[in-house]
């Protein structure tokens, strides 16, 4: 049993389900990202954490007592709000120390805790302003600090990011992190932001249409998504997914592939419990990073295969140079070294690294092969 | 937290928790209550008095449909209905012209512009007694606007409606005008306000003249505004009471008579009180027709909320 | 909700612009006329109306008809001037808009932020009840207030008042608080804090602009309003609007029109006065029960 564990829970409003059988145990200082499209369900799971939705069917416990029926400020628990939610009356500091005042902390022990967290987040400076009067950086710190001043069991963010613009969410980012390394509190973070997820988590639950699709490592869920669905919404540029058939050559599978001109290649696959699929029309799955130049090849691949095609599109991106060319009618981009130098309209020599290759069913789109 | 799972503290909290959830319906209770009586309660009673013979008092004597059957037959009734008619359509359009005009106008960054809203604006404040009192004396040709005219030398100026049975209704119109289409111009400057400048002037990049562009564009975006002055402008005419008592008192004869002075001289001085209840009947019709579309429409926004 | 936002980007030319100022003039002209010619006439004795031309300015300017209107003017059975009935207005006023605002402030609250099932339906009732020609209640009105023992008391017409105004203060609030972000309130749930304190802490501190408008709007539709006035005051409890429209039409003696039009512009100064000092709010006000709804 973990620390808390959402266990078998629904949601629904009147007939209509939004919310299918989750079931997630996250342990105790581990940080878990609930990840998906909006309207997947991520952000009322986060609510029903926190007690403000009712649930429907199933139970959720934090340290080992179900909270079902517990008011929010009775779960021990602070939550960040994606519009910060800072009470535009009060200043900075009244905010902080808002919640510690509703549940009786004496002054001197309130305006310790302030203190304590206003330096660790650096916003001692700004104690006596009203949120009107801050950034947008500096009110997403604060929001933070209402939440750390509680010193709560678990940390709920919804979104916290989103508002930020792209650079500030970067460093805020890496902030949350060091946080996180250095207080060691259960969280768990709601966010539409797949880097965020990959970048923060312990665990990662991908959300679509109420069901979580995959709960895996960052790892895991990178490299063995479970599904076509969770393969294209984390990574980015998403992975490439061409439709294949499996070829049974000597004992070993292989993926045939349509390229340009109708010309058949065949791909070899690393998973011995496909050559069991001869003749089954699949879906590949391989990551722009899996595709390179001859020299960008990862050295310690052992399935290394080389088309040579003509290259449609060339997006240089600064670190890398982006390459597309067409797959059985898909765009399929490579992730060229800069100094690679494709030419729209040349053949080019890639380089397909196999290892990483994955392979979808098309119909119901879940992985197969291992 | 670990204090809270003794059993005592549990149960005090389980309490306190269920009061707060019972909190605000508690809270809302005495108003909602008010309500279901006050209104809908009195609305339900006046039906049913309606449909009884009662004259001074109430009585409870059920005769169906004897008082709206007396009731459309009284030509004091179909009066003050005819009278409504044209009081009300004329005051809706009339106002809504004239405040969709000064919106306009006001709109093309004029400087004064507060000064003059202000201006259009302040009769509201006013109450209709005060406002009748006014123009009663106003359009009194005795001493009011054809005396001055008189006086100025233009002897064969004629304004005497309020003393004419046929055009005394028309000076109700004058005087509510005059008190509401400053409100109606609030609305649809409002409106104008709302439109996006970006789509003005991609219209004038598209060659549109400014007749064509408030035309085509500009007005017909306004239509909220305009669905929203209706509904004021309709129900408030259908009210219409202190306006007539204080500026022509229902006179010359019955010209001015409305469904809203009718209905209180049947009830409270002629003792007719089961005919006086069906005509306010009548008249919560005549605006239930117009204000529940509107509540309807205004419920349903409320769903994505 | 701000009626003063950008103006248009339409060009005007010059010829145009010169017709706009002069209608806008025009009708500057039209609304000021009635309050001016009273305040003119206010001024003058008697002959100098009758006599005279209303557009004139008085030639022998006199105070006296003001002070008639307020002390010594017949209505009624005493000659008491309005004063009495300025005092019955007040006193019925200051409760009935305090209490409406107050219920009307909680009402919204519940409404936007505590949702229960049905809370549309008791929108929509409530909002409906802005709306009924109050000639429908009249008669159960005369009788409940009878019953009650409140016929022709203050108290009396302030419950009348205070009923039939929380239509309107609910509609306020409630537009007012729908888009108070959410968030803040479960913030201040998790933070600990109850249904009161919330309102209190959170609700009220930033309530001022709304309670400015549904405070004006209260004021200004109970301080006039006539019918609840001649239906239920009876005659202590009589507000300014009824004294005034029985001075005015009293058909005993001679017309004095400079006491009438001295205390028409007495029943519509505090009205003006908060117009004048809070008009812009008057206007957001206007709006936001109108335009929204």
């Amino acid at each position: 049993m973990g620390f808390l564990d959402i266990d078998n829970v629904t949601k629904s409003y009147g007939t209509v389900e939004v919310l299918h059988r989750v079931d997630i145990s996250v342990g105790e200082g581990e940080f878990l990202v609930l990840v998906g499209p909006s309207g997947c369900g991520k952000s009322t799971l986060l609510n029903m954490i926190a007690g403000l939705e009712e649930i429907t069917s199933g139970t959720i416990s934090i340290n080992g007592r179900v909270v079902n029926d517990v008011h929010p400020s009775r779960r021990n628990i602070a939550m960040v709000f994606q519009s910060y939610a800072l009470y535009p009356n009060m200043t900075v500091g009244q905010n902080m120390t808002f919640g510690l005042e509703m549940h009786g902390v004496p002054r001197a022990e309130r305006e310790r805790a302030l203190k304590d967290v206003a330096q660790l987040l650096q916003i001692g400076h700004l104690l006596d302003r009203k949120p009107g009067q801050l950034s947008g950086g500096q009110r997403q710190r604060v929001a933070m600090g209402r939440a750390l001043v509680r010193d709560p069991d678990v940390f709920l963010f919804d979104e916290p990011l989103s508002n930020l613009d792209a650079k500030l969410r970067v460093d805020m980012r890496t902030e949350i992190k060091k946080l996180h390394h250095r207080l060691g509190r259960t969280t768990v973070y709601v966010t539409h932001d797949q880097i965020e997820a990959l970048t923060l988590s312990t665990r990662i639950a991908v959300m679509n249409k109420g069901h979580v699709q995959q709960l895996g490592t960052p790892r895991e869920i990178y490299d063995r998504p479970a599904n076509t669905f969770v393969a294209s919404f984390m990574g980015n540029p998403s992975m490439n997914l061409m439709p294949a058939r499996i070829v049974v050559q000597g004992g070993v599978p292989h993926a045939q592939v349509t390229l340009e001109g109708a010309s058949q290649k065949l791909l070899r696959l690393g998973q011995p419990a496909l050559a069991a699929q001869d003749g089954r029309e699949v879906i590949l799955g391989l990551r722009p990073e899996a595709i390179t130049d001859e020299g960008g090849a990862d050295r310690s691949a052992q399935l290394v295969e080389q088309v040579d095609h003509v290259v449609s599109v060339v997006e240089p991106a600064g670190a890398d140079t982006f390459a597309s060319f067409t797959v059985g009618g898909r765009d399929v981009v490579a992730r060229l070294r800069a100094n690679s130098q494709p030419r729209v309209g040349a053949q080019f020599p890639f380089r397909l690294n196999m290892d990483k290759a994955v392979v979808f069913d098309p119909r119901t789109e879940a992985r197969i092969g291992d | 937290m670990s204090a809270e799972a003794m059993p005592a503290a549990t149960s005090r909290a389980d309490l306190r928790g269920r009061l707060q959830d019972w909190l605000p319906r508690l809270v809302l209770s005495p108003s909602v209550a008010a309500m279901l009586v006050f209104v809908y309660g009195f609305i339900a009673y006046t039906i049913y008095l309606s449909f009884t013979g009662s004259k001074m008092l109430p009585s409870y004597d059920w005769v169906g449909f004897d008082n709206y059957r007396r009731l459309f037959g009284l030509s004091a009734w179909t009066t003050a209905l005819v009278n409504l008619g044209i009081f009300a359509s004329l005051y809706i359009l009339i106002s809504v012209a004239i405040g969709l005009m000064l919106a306009i106008f006001l709109d093309q960054k004029i400087r004064a512009e507060g000064g003059l809203r202000a201006i259009y604006l302040y009769p509201m404040a006013l109450s209709f007694i005060v406002t009748g009192t006014a123009w009663k004396w106003l359009l009194d040709p005795g001493i009011g606007i054809e005396n001055t005219m008189h006086l100025w030398g233009w002897e064969s100026f004629r304004f005497d409606w309020i003393k004419d049975r046929d055009m005394a209704i028309y000076t109700l119109v004058i005087a509510a005008v005059w008190q509401s289409s400053g409100f109606v111009m609030a609305m649809f400057l409002a409106g104008l306000r709302g439109i996006d400048n970006e789509i003005l002037k991609a219209a004038q990049i598209d060659g549109a003249s400014n007749l064509s562009l408030y035309r085509r564009i500009v007005i017909p975006m306004l239509r909220p505004a305009f669905l929203s002055a209706f509904v004021i402008l309709a129900h408030l005419a259908i009210k219409s009471y202190d306006l007539v008592i204080a500026l022509t008192g229902g006179g010359p004869g019955r010209a001015t008579e409305l469904p809203a002075t009718f209905m209180y001289s049947y009830t409270f001085t002629r003792n007719q009180m089961g005919v006086g209840a069906a005509s306010a009947v009548i008249m919560l019709m005549g605006v239930a027709s117009v204000i529940v579309p509107y509540i309807y429409a205004e419920m349903r926004q409320g769903d994505d909320r | 909700m701000s009626v003063a936002t950008q103006s248009t980007a339409v060009r005007t030319g010059r010829a145009g612009r010169a017709l706009i100022v002069t209608v806008l003039i025009f009708f500057a002209l039209f609304y000021l006329l009635p309050l001016g010619v009273m305040v003119i006439n206010s001024l003058k004795p008697l002959p100098e109306i009758t006599g005279g031309n209303m557009m004139a300015l008085p030639q022998e300017p006199t105070l006296e008809p003001w002070r008639s209107a307020w002390s010594t003017a017949q209505i009624g059975v005493q000659a008491t001037g309005l004063k009495p009935y300025f005092l019955n207005s007040i006193l019925m006023v200051v409760p009935a808009v305090a209490i409406s605002t107050m219920l009307g402030a909680l009402n919204g609250y519940v409404l936007t932020k505590w949702r229960f099932p049905g809370h549309r339906w008791v929108f929509g009732l409530l909002l409906f009840s802005c709306f009924i020609p109050f000639q429908i209640v009249l008669i159960p009105m005369a009788r409940l207030l009878g019953l009650m023992g409140l016929a022709g008391s203050l108290p009396g017409l302030i419950l009348v008042h205070v009923v039939y105004g929380i239509g309107f203060s609910t509609l306020y609030f409630r537009n007012y608080y729908a888009a108070f972000p959410t968030e803040l309130v479960r913030a201040a749930m998790i933070d600990g804090a109850g249904f009161f304190r919330i309102f209190w802490r959170i609700m009220l501190p930033v309530s001022g602009p709304i309670a400015v408008v549904c405070i004006i709007w209260q004021f200004t539709n109970i301080w006039n309003d006539f019918l609840f006035g001649v239906s239920f005051a009876g005659l202590d409890a009589m507000p300014m609007t009824v004294a005034l429209n029985n001075l005015v039409q009293s058909s005993t003696g001679v017309r004095e029109y400079n006491v009438h039009f001295a205390a028409a512009i007495l029943a519509a100064l505090p009205t003006l006065i908060v117009y004048i000092v809070a008009g812009r709010y008057f206007v957001r006000g206007l709006m936001a029960g109108s335009v929204k709804g």
